[in-house]
């Protein structure tokens, strides 16, 4: 029997690995090893006020802790009953959009490109790729601009609180981001281009895509859920519709569809279901790079996130014109009257991130259920690897373990959140 | 690859959120100028290359919440001439250490339906807990500023010219007015190590202490003054028990004021 197993993946953040065995040509089985120690999260928000959950579940993951303040936020405004002022809403999307892009850069440049070409790494690939590495780090330092203005500062920003924000940035600090955003936007469709020239596995998978439901606009922070299956659902149902298990090899749980099993959420779940809701200059990219939805390619996640970074630009550019400090920071919540439970939902940069809390009359939160995208997507990534993994036999140990960090760096996955990464062990 | 002469740097992680580590990332004006003067040898976040040790300086990120962690920071440390641990979880234990003041095994029953998978201790103990740390640098997260300024200084072998007073002090400077005079706003400024440049009463609000410890402390006079703020002691107990929870001057303000009530 053979088995090829990274001990350690590189670069995703988060400690897991990948076994898969075979039993001569077929695979036997893959697991897809999660060994981060879990942190116990929804354990101590317990008995905690509601209004120190930001600060706390931001501390799940130092890559995205905006879209954990996010959706704590939305679950638990939505369990006191606070209705957030419109602008409020877009300067969250606004920080968000910095969230993205930062985010997004991060993975597609310093942790992804790396794979296509063949490098360790962003600093070795920049060696001959310098161009490409220089923008992407100039894109990363755009978007961590925004969530420092709005933010505090780049990881783990201080500003956001239930019901809005401690205080409004002044509009100069963001109007004065502009020209820097602009010139990020012309580096992001560049990169495109370079995106669209590198050499693409030949492999589609049978998806169900989930994403949040945005409403008129590409979806960042919503209530409700849709999928390419018929999927239409209030955040509220989530717990009836998807269910959470655990598997022994890993310290991350499993999430499905009650109904139909395995599914997939981040950045080709959203560009598939909502790709009408992105600019006419990012459909119009995607078209000349021949990626137009349904995409099921998850190799090509790479392009669909440049496409998201464009998008992202362009979205902040358009709020920050059109935003103003002269309403009011947040409002301050009505007094609970009992226990209420909370829903939200929000897009984090890998996908769906949704948040349940009960909070009671003291304003003390109860109970917490926290589901990260990772989770979300563990189930789907076996399955790809299980399919990958064929054309595997024939690969050195070296070249085997590069396809499977691959396939499993598609779903850029945050192991940090989903414990709540990977070293693969492939057995012949 | 290895080029001989360049000091080498690794990156270690344990039980964190990355947001640290990723503070290295997010210097992307000076990034591929470290790479020029320091040889990467081992950063998993960022790297699928790793050269072998003994390292010149270790950063290291995270707390050890598992047998297997607490034998392998040993390692690291054999490893290594110097050992600088990056951030609240390394430094003090981090926000998972709040399970060092409960039950444990209830606390993974709220998070696990098969507890019996799970392997942790019931503490998230520092790393100085376990072996010896030639520097400390605090938050939650780290002041990248803060970051290269010690990088800088252990390989050029001098100790890091970081101030060690309070948030308080870092208010002054940035002329932010008091938000606990002038908005009766609870801060945990003045017990709170200085670093971050004083972010939240610049925002208007108050300090949560994710610096850790100030070096002097009198817990006594804060809660009195949080009183006059019209906050209570509940309040600033929780604060105390959070992202530096485990920092022995926090543990003890926080059990000071349980005896008073
Ligand atoms: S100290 Fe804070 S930012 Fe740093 S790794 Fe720990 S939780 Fe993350
Ligand atoms: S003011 Fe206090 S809580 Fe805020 S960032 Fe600084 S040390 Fe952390």
């Amino acid at each position: 029997m053979k088995t090829v197993k990274t001990d350690y993946l590189a670069r995703v953040e988060g400690e897991g690995g990948v076994r898969i065995r075979f039993r001569g040509d077929q695979v036997r089985d893959v697991q897809v090893r999660i060994f981060e120690p879990p942190r116990l999260f929804e354990a101590f928000v317990r008995g905690r006020s509601y209004a120190e959950v930001p600060d706390i579940t931001a501390r799940i993951c130092g890559i995205c802790p905006v879209a954990y303040q996010m959706s704590s936020c939305a679950a638990i405004e939505d369990a006191l009953g606070i209705r957030l002022a419109p602008e409020i809403g877009e300067l969250r999307r606004l920080l968000y959009c910095g969230e993205w892009i930062e985010s997004h850069a991060l993975h597609v440049f310093m942790l992804h490109a790396p794979d296509f070409l063949g490098y360790p790494d962003a600093i070795a690939m920049a060696r001959e790729h310098r161009e490409i590495v220089l923008a992407g780090l100039a894109i990363k330092k755009a978007g961590n601009a925004i969530i420092r203005a709005i933010g505090g500062r780049e990881i783990h920003p201080i500003n956001p609180r239930v019901g809005g924000f401690h205080s409004l940035p002044p509009r100069s600090a963001l109007v004065e981001l502009i020209p820097e955003l602009e010139s990020a936007h012309q580096a992001a469709m560049q990169a495109l281009q370079w995106l669209g020239r590198l050499n693409y596995p030949d492999y589609e998978g049978d998806y169900e895509f989930v994403a949040v439901d945005g409403g008129d606009r590409y979806p960042f922070i919503g209530t409700g859920l849709i999928s390419n299956r018929g999927l239409n659902i209030s955040a509220r149902d989530y717990d009836a519709h998807f269910e959470e298990s655990q598997v022994p090899h890993s310290n991350a749980l499993h999430s499905r569809l009650r109904a139909r099993g395995a599914y997939v959420c981040g950045p080709l779940a959203r560009f598939n279901l909502h790709f009408d809701k992105l600019s006419e200059g990012v459909r119009e990219a995607a078209r000349r790079l021949n990626l137009t939805p349904p995409c099921y390619n998850p190799f090509k996640s790479i392009i669909v996130r440049g496409l998201e970074i464009a998008f992202a630009l362009e979205e902040a550019i358009g709020l920050i014109r059109r935003y103003h400090d002269n309403g009011d920071a947040f409002i301050a919540p009505p007094s609970a009257a009992s226990t209420s439970t909370g829903y939200g939902v929000s897009e984090a940069p890998r996908g769906m991130l949704y948040h349940r809390y009960r909070v009671d009359s003291a304003g003390l939160i109860r109970d917490a259920k926290i589901v990260p995208p990772t989770s979300q997507n563990l189930a789907s990534i076996e399955h790809d690897l299980a399919r990958v993994a064929p054309r595997m036999i024939s690969l050195t140990h070296a070249e085997a373990t590069r396809l499977a960090e691959q396939t499993v760096r598609n779903y850029d996955p945050c192991i940090s959140c989903a414990t709540h990464f990977l070293q693969l062990t492939i057995e012949r | 690859m290895a080029r001989a002469g360049k000091p080498k740097l690794a990156v270690w992680k344990f039980t964190s959120c990355d947001g640290c580590q990723l503070s290295l990332l997010d210097c992307e004006d000076e990034l591929l100028e470290i790479a020029g003067q320091v040889q990467i040898a081992k950063f998993v976040e960022a790297s699928s290359a790793a050269i072998r040790g003994p390292y010149d300086l270790s950063l290291v990120e995270g707390s050890i919440t598992t047998p297997d962690q607490a034998e392998q920071i040993r390692q690291v440390r054999r490893q290594s001439r110097a050992l600088v641990t990056i951030g609240a979880c390394a430094t003090a234990g981090g926000i998972q250490a709040l399970r060092n003041f409960r039950n444990v095994p209830e606390f993974i029953a709220a998070v696990y339906a098969r507890p019996e998978y799970i392997s942790t201790l019931s503490t998230s103990s520092a790393i100085a807990d376990h072996v010896r740390v030639d520097f400390e640098l605090r938050g939650c997260p780290i002041n990248r500023h803060q970051l290269l300024e010690v990088i800088a200084a252990f390989i050029n072998r001098r100790r890091p010219a970081l101030p060690n007073y309070s948030v308080c002090m870092e208010c002054k400077r940035r002329g932010t007015v008091c938000v606990m005079v002038a908005k009766k706003i609870p801060c945990l400024g003045p017990l709170t190590h200085s670093g971050c440049g004083a972010i939240c009463p610049a925002y208007g609000r108050g300090c949560y202490g994710c610096y850790g410890p100030a070096q002097t402390v009198n817990a006594k006079a804060l809660a009195d003054a949080w009183e006059a703020a019209g906050a209570s002691k509940i309040e600033m107990h929780r604060v105390l028990r959070s992202f530096n929870a485990n920092a022995a001057e926090f543990r003890s303000a926080a059990e000071t004021l349980d005896e008073n009530g």
